[in-house]
């Protein structure tokens, strides 16, 4: 029951901050939505509610890694789409463990 | 500011081109990813689960959608479109690299003001800041280049 809720909050969270980025004009502007932080609203809401406050602002903490690590990958997945000739889902889908490697590297040179 | 605030538009047209398969494909990784990040800070507590709420969930898909956006509107005029495609793709990865400083705000917010005030005020205020911070990082790319 707890995953289900999970996924329903997170999949509309998620839907609504996407269909606002479609609707923004310029491209560069929508672009913004693409880091929005919609799975963390609905994660953090739920985790507040089951685990508390203390263990949700942990993952806040965590998180600010992880956004660093997107910035990496975004800005890698720019210029290879920009410069080079690599279809958009291969590029942005074979990327991804770049936001892995950076994500974990980040969380291990800060607390070890 | 205000020749940038002109700039911004909201177009619904961009909505009916999307299809109702595409919004559900979305749906459905912003619930999976969400669960996702939810059992690996289970197993592996609320520094490695909290990473994850900053994953790129559902980036690759909205790319795609760009890419076909463009390729359609490009065919309408008899023209290939899969550079332009490929390159509106790459403008919309350069905005989200510019909406990674507002999400890390967003993340600072919270991180600092979740155990002091209400959860429903820090998350507002946190979304507040993710808003703000976006739009003026646009605002002086915008400015800049």
């Amino acid at each position: 029951m707890e995953l289900l809720v999970r996924f329903l909050v997170g999949g509309t969270v998620v839907s609504f901050f996407a269909i606002v980025g479609d609707a923004l004009k310029p491209k560069s502007l929508a672009g913004l939505l693409g880091a929005a932080p919609s799975v963390a609203l609905a994660t953090l809401s739920l985790n507040v509610l089951e685990k508390g406050r203390v263990y949700a602002a942990m993952e806040a903490e965590s998180m600010v890694l992880g956004a660093i690590a997107f910035l990496v990958y975004a800005c890698i997945v720019s210029s290879v789409l920009i410069r080079g000739k690599v279809p958009v889902l291969a590029a942005t889908a074979f990327l991804l463990p770049v936001w892995v490697g950076a994500a974990l590297g980040l969380r291990f040179l800060v607390h070890g | 500011m205000d020749e940038a605030a002109m700039l911004v538009k909201v177009d619904f047209s961009s909505l009916r081109r999307t299809r109702w398969n595409q919004y559900l494909t979305r749906f459905l990784f912003g619930g999976a990813v969400t669960v996702l990040a939810g059992l690996i800070a289970k197993r592996f507590g609320p520094g490695i689960g909290g990473l994850f709420l900053a994953f790129p969930a559902i980036f690759p898909a909205s790319a795609s959608l760009i890419q076909k956006h463009e390729m359609e509107k490009k065919r309408k005029v008899g023209q290939d479109g899969r550079k332009r495609g490929r390159v509106a793709a790459g403008i919309d990865a350069f905005g989200a690299s510019m909406g990674c400083l507002a999400l890390g705000a967003f993340a600072m917010t919270t991180w600092k003001l979740l155990p002091r005030i209400p959860t429903g005020v820090t998350l507002a205020l946190a979304t507040m800041t993710w808003a703000a911070t976006a739009g003026t990082v646009w605002m002086v790319r915008k400015r800049l280049w």
